[in-house]
């Protein structure tokens, strides 16, 4: 039986209407933003299922904007994010599109860059404002970003595994979850810790030559 | 440390302490907060229930969607400008449940109790009982922990999701945690807690979901309103020695078989009841979406 702390019952504290259009959407789009090379110019955000149905009603465009500014769940200038971007000079635009077999609420986020190629995640809110990231980049995926999470790639070869899970002992820190995927000789590797993944940590483990892509991601326990 | 209802009672009456006390214990075991933090993270979500709860009383909130708003100051003003048939006090109630559901429907912030569709009852609950009983904010918080306690045993052998088990789950779970929090801040026993929660389930038992336009408005805040006063009637039946023949336990789980039993068409897809009007069809297809 999955155990529940008191702030998941009597929580989150969120900008409405609803945890999964809006406090879930903000998620998606801050995850994103975070897997993403920075620096984009302009969003394209693929709406799916209840999501490309109700998204206006439940304020999800702004939500999912106010995710790839940066801002949380609770942050008031959700419902003006869409100007906010503005004024950053972000181009934003909303397709309703059929992604196929997804969950309901499922959004596809394409960065685009003026230097370099697009880079999408694609993500789906299934309840209470719990998230799953499901592909990045065409990379099949699973995590949720409540534990802190790691994404690296590198070019696949002997003993990356252990060199990275010795960084993580080494720095006392507990493997939640880790699993790795091949598309011909590159690995990509979701790894989610117990506790929070420290600036030394991350130095360490993105200072390896191996990998060619790595991001770290702390959640903001409320 | 407690699954059930029932496990929960024993834990009360063993070490002496009120739902609340276990429940802020167990919290403790399953973080790395201190007891003074968790109380003050729950003070924070007070704070945050105290505004939402306030701001639609004297001001028109409109939705995203424009299709809702005003509802709160409607009803607060009649309260103050005439005699309501259900009192002064109820209406006051039913004021400030509307207030936070609007607030929520505005892109404000709110606290998801248990859910943010059924965010109204619990802040209304207990910011009423504050007024009636004179409670410092340290009681609201404990009375909010007992809530939680309840919310929590129905998340974990039924479900709080109103696409799962339909409205019962959001306003039904969320009446059920006020009428506990309502009890105990009126100094009743654990047992009169439970049986007030079991009340509030039962007397909403198989309430269906069907938001008009899948939008958390109406008659989302309408069951936000009717949901306080189903907590403060539960509080006040189990508090003057009425007792629940089925167990808590049992309730819930009646509960959970209910919803399961639901079509889907009255699980929050929008497909069935009042989503499923002329009026809503029509209200919907000239909403700005």
């Amino acid at each position: 039986m999955k155990d529940f702390s008191t702030f998941d019952i009597l929580g989150p504290i969120m900008i409405g209407p609803s945890s999964s259009h809006t406090a879930g959407a903000v998620k998606l789009g801050k995850i994103a933003m975070e897997i993403s090379n920075g620096n984009f110019y302009k969003v394209e955000f693929y709406l799916h299922g209840s999501f490309a149905k109700t998204y206006k009603g439940h304020g999800t465009d702004k939500a999912l904007v106010a995710g790839i500014l940066g801002f949380e769940p609770s942050d008031d200038r959700i419902r003006n994010s869409l100007n906010i971007a503005k004024n950053k000079n972000i181009d934003i635009k909303f397709i309703e599109k059929d992604l196929g077999y997804q969950h309901p609420n499922t959004v596809k986020i394409l960065f685009k860059y003026r230097d370099k190629k697009d880079f999408y995640v694609i993500g789906s809110s299934i309840g209470g404002g719990n998230i799953v990231i499901t592909d990045i980049n065409g990379d099949i995926v699973e995590f949720t970003g409540d534990l802190p999470t790691m994404i690296l790639k590198y070019k696949d070869k002997k003993g990356i595994i252990s060199k990275i899970s010795s960084i993580l002992s080494n720095n006392e820190l507990n493997i939640a979850t880790m699993k790795v995927t091949r598309d011909k000789d590159i690995a990509t590797m979701i790894c989610e810790t117990d506790s929070k993944l420290s600036k030394n940590i991350i130095d360490e483990i993105s200072n390896l030559s191996e990998i060619t892509y790595s991001r770290f991601m702390n959640p903001i326990r409320r | 440390m407690f699954n059930k209802g029932s496990e929960l009672l024993n834990l009360c009456n063993e070490k002496n302490k009120k739902i609340s006390e276990i429940v802020l214990l167990k919290e403790q075991s399953f973080s790395d907060l201190t007891i003074e933090e968790i109380r003050e993270k729950m003070m924070d979500a007070l704070d945050v229930m105290k505004e939402s709860a306030n701001a639609a009383l004297n001001q028109k909130i409109v939705s995203v969607s424009g299709m809702t708003g005003g509802d709160s100051k409607k009803v607060e003003d009649y309260r103050k400008n005439n005699k309501p048939l259900s009192g002064v006090f109820i209406n006051s109630a039913m004021a400030k449940a509307l207030s936070t559901s609007e607030v929520n429907a505005s892109m404000g912030r709110i606290v998801a109790a248990p859910t943010a569709g059924a965010s109204g009852i619990l802040p209304s609950a207990i910011l009423s009982a504050k007024e009636k009983l004179d409670l410092s904010d340290e009681e609201l918080v404990n009375g909010l922990f007992t809530a939680s306690g309840i919310g929590e045993i129905v998340a974990k052998n039924a479900t709080i999701s109103g696409a799962e088990g339909g409205c019962q789950a959001e306003c039904g779970v969320a009446a059920a945690m006020a009428a506990g929090a309502l009890v105990e801040m009126s100094g009743g026993t654990p047992e009169q807690a439970l049986d007030a929660a079991s009340f509030a389930l039962i007397n909403v038992m198989g309430l269906v979901c069907d938001p008009v336009g899948g939008l958390v408005e109406y008659p989302c805040a309408l069951r936000n309103a009717s949901g306080v006063v189903n907590a403060f009637t539960s509080a006040d039946l189990a508090l003057a020695g009425v007792k629940s023949l089925v167990p808590f336990d049992e309730v819930v789980e009646a509960m959970y078989r209910v919803g399961k039993a639901l079509p889907e068409t009255l699980r929050e897809t929008a497909l069935g009841g009042l989503a499923a009007t002329p009026t809503a069809r029509r209200v919907t297809g000239n909403s700005p979406q």
